[in-house]
């Protein structure tokens, strides 16, 4: 392997997703606390956090893995943080729900529906009054059901009218917990109530990620020039159930099976073989490299130990 | 020394930290269209109009005091807080903790609440003990203007997130505010408006002054009453409290908020605890009823302890014979 391109790197970034979610997966069988995975969404993550840069800020949500990842996080410290270690990014406070990384730009994950929605138009406003690093924007991570969410409208409202510099991320991934989007909502609702206010707005398969990475970058370019907001929203799938263990019956098989055809890791995958640029041997080479980077991850994580119940009540207050 | 009132005092603190400190920032529904003298003077980017939606006014100050900035967030009525209540409970109160201390939430959010006005429920509801139940959150509400002016100043600089509650029935009210430019006052200190010996009467916003009065009324009964005004709910003066009940050794604790689970029941709780050792007769609370505020300004007055309960209640407790031998 030994040509290295951004789309190898987008693959080896979403495969590095995968096996990091799938260890989480593996854990929890051995009686690790469940998380919220993101398997199936990965272009998602890959593709709009390489379209950011080390100036700009990233909201998300309790399915947070992906963009962490994307943005360069450390394995080992997001695995000791699912499992309450101490060398966690939150010092085993969050567990897998709320896991921010200040230093990498990612701030204020919210596991409230919503939450990272009604926050993310003030760290844009901070940004606009010069606090942050000159040039930089925020993007926003959310699913089809916070879009369900009063505070939805409210922050996208305020993006508007006071123009911020901030790129709302829709993952729609059909499922709002346990509940099919389409209960709730019309097919074409999100981007509806999204033009309706009045922003640019992009829909594009969330499943590819080149076509994810080519909107994002152009809805940052136009924002950095422009200043106000954008939208882009991502039809993805969310493959696991909404919280491990989840057995999904609940999920029409055909409807599954279908999105599963569209994988995004096997498509990437896809894409650079049928360009001559991968092949079986390459492909095995980057597998086996992030199943290492996982494996030392996991013991790193599992040698760092708990915190003490003294420090129960740390960081309540400043 | 400067007259004015509570509503004068709280502007007053807000021009002064705006002046010294070019991250506090001033927003809300019609805060910029009531202020044109703070627009002209810090800009339209620091005195903000909002949309009516208190939802992203909380939102969006947690999120900027998180990123740099010290907002200060005008939610008008305390009932409207509770569409607030994500941003300022689950998100202020809750991600320093839960991000192992990587973000500080330095934002006030102002809401009047309490009788005088006769606007109902949905627009006075003393609902300060919600937040106080909150982790994370610091509460205050003053009895005087000068109180409100060195109280919201240092709320301003505290690095926490602060609900700052302004009593409708005392906006108006005029009262002495020092001159000097730097009164700021500690958040989570009590004051002792009247010395007595006889008997404690704690409370907080309008109720103090009740209480002072009823303090004035019981000296023709030769009862000697000291009146602590707490101030700051949370964190909450138990020295002061535990203080003014050692030398007194009975306890009346007066709130116009309803009574179950509220700031009455805690220094109660406190008194019964630590306390216990200097009390010579059981606790009283007078508090509002567990009824919504009536919109009708006769029936809210009734909402508010009177000094009349309060001197009828202390009367009966040093009429108590003493628990302790």
């Amino acid at each position: 392997m030994a040509e290295t391109s951004p789309e190898l790197a987008r693959l080896e970034g979403m495969l590095l997703i995968r096996a990091y979610e799938e260890q989480l997966v593996a854990l929890h069988r051995d009686g690790a606390p469940g998380t919220c995975t993101s398997v199936g969404q990965e272009a998602c993550a890959v593709g709009v956090v390489q379209a950011l840069d080390g100036r700009d800020r990233i909201l998300t949500n309790h399915r947070s893995g992906g963009h962490l990842l994307a943005r360069g996080a450390d394995p080992g410290r997001l695995i000791a943080e699912v499992l309450g270690r101490v060398d966690g990014y939150c010092g085993g406070r969050s567990g897998s729900l709320h896991i921010s990384a200040a230093e990498l730009g990612v701030v204020l994950t919210s596991t409230i529906v919503g939450g990272e929605l009604s926050m993310a138009p003030g760290v844009a406003l901070a940004q606009k009054m010069g606090r942050g690093e000159p040039g930089g924007i925020v993007a926003v991570f959310f699913g089809d059901g916070a879009a369900c969410e009063g505070v939805f409208h409210e922050a996208l409202n305020l993006a508007v009218h006071w123009r911020l510099p901030l790129l709302f991320v829709c993952e729609n991934n059909q499922w709002q917990a346990y509940v099919h989007r389409l209960e709730t909502m019309s097919d074409r609702a999100i981007s509806a109530w999204a033009e309706g206010h009045g922003l640019p707005v992009r829909v594009v398969d969330g499943n590819d990620v080149e076509a994810v990475h080519g909107a994002a970058a152009d809805l940052v370019a136009g924002i950095r020039a422009q200043g106000g907001p954008a939208f882009l929203e991502l039809s993805t799938y969310r493959q696991r159930g909404h919280f491990e263990p989840d057995d999904q019956a609940y999920v029409d098989p055909a409807e599954c099976q279908a999105w599963l055809a569209r994988d995004p890791i096997r498509r990437q995958a896809e894409r650079l073989r049928a360009a001559g640029r991968l092949d079986a041997a390459g492909l095995a080479a980057l597998e086996a490299r992030v199943a290492a980077r996982i494996a030392a991850a996991l013991a790193f994580a599992q040698a760092s130990p708990m915190p003490g119940p003294d420090t129960l009540d740390r960081h309540v207050y400043a | 020394m400067s007259t004015m009132t509570l509503e004068q005092a709280v502007q007053l603190a807000l021009r002064e930290e705006m002046g010294r400190d070019a991250s506090v920032l001033y927003m809300g529904e019609g805060v910029a269209t009531k202020h044109a003298d703070m627009v002209a003077d810090f800009g339209a980017d620091r005195v903000r109009n909002t949309p009516l939606a208190e939802a992203i006014i909380a939102g969006t100050a947690v999120g900027a005091a998180a990123s740099g900035l010290r907002p200060v967030i005008d939610l008008l009525f305390a009932p409207f807080m509770t569409y607030a209540m994500d941003a300022l409970v689950n998100s202020a109160g809750k991600l320093r903790y839960l991000s192992g201390g990587q973000f500080s939430f330095p934002l006030v959010a102002l809401g009047m609440t309490g009788a005088g006005w006769g606007v109902g429920g949905q627009h006075n509801h003393n609902l300060e003990a919600m937040f106080v139940h909150a982790p994370g959150l610091k509460v205050v509400m003053p009895a005087t203007p000068a109180d409100a002016r060195g109280l919201l100043k240092a709320a301003i600089r505290d690095a926490n997130p602060v609900l700052f509650f302004l009593d409708i029935g005392l906006l108006h009210q005029p009262g002495p505010v020092p001159d000097a430019v730097d009164q700021v006052l500690p958040l989570g200190e009590a004051a002792v408006p009247r010395s007595g010996r006889d008997v404690t009467l704690v409370s907080y916003g309008k109720t103090v002054a009740v209480c002072l009065e009823a303090a004035a009324g019981l000296q023709a009964d030769g009862i000697d009453a000291e009146v602590v005004d707490l101030r700051t709910l949370k964190p909450l003066d138990e020295a002061a409290v535990l203080r003014s009940l050692a030398k007194t050794g009975r306890l009346v604790v007066v709130q116009e908020a309803s009574g179950l689970c509220g700031v009455a029941a805690e220094i109660a709780a406190l008194a019964a605890g630590r306390g216990f050792p200097f009390l010579q007769a059981p606790v009283a609370r007078l508090t509002g009823p567990d009824a919504p505020a009536p919109g009708n300004w006769a029936l809210e007055q009734a909402m508010v302890p009177s000094a009349q309960r309060v001197m009828e209640q202390v009367r009966a407790l040093v009429g108590t014979p003493a628990l302790a031998a």
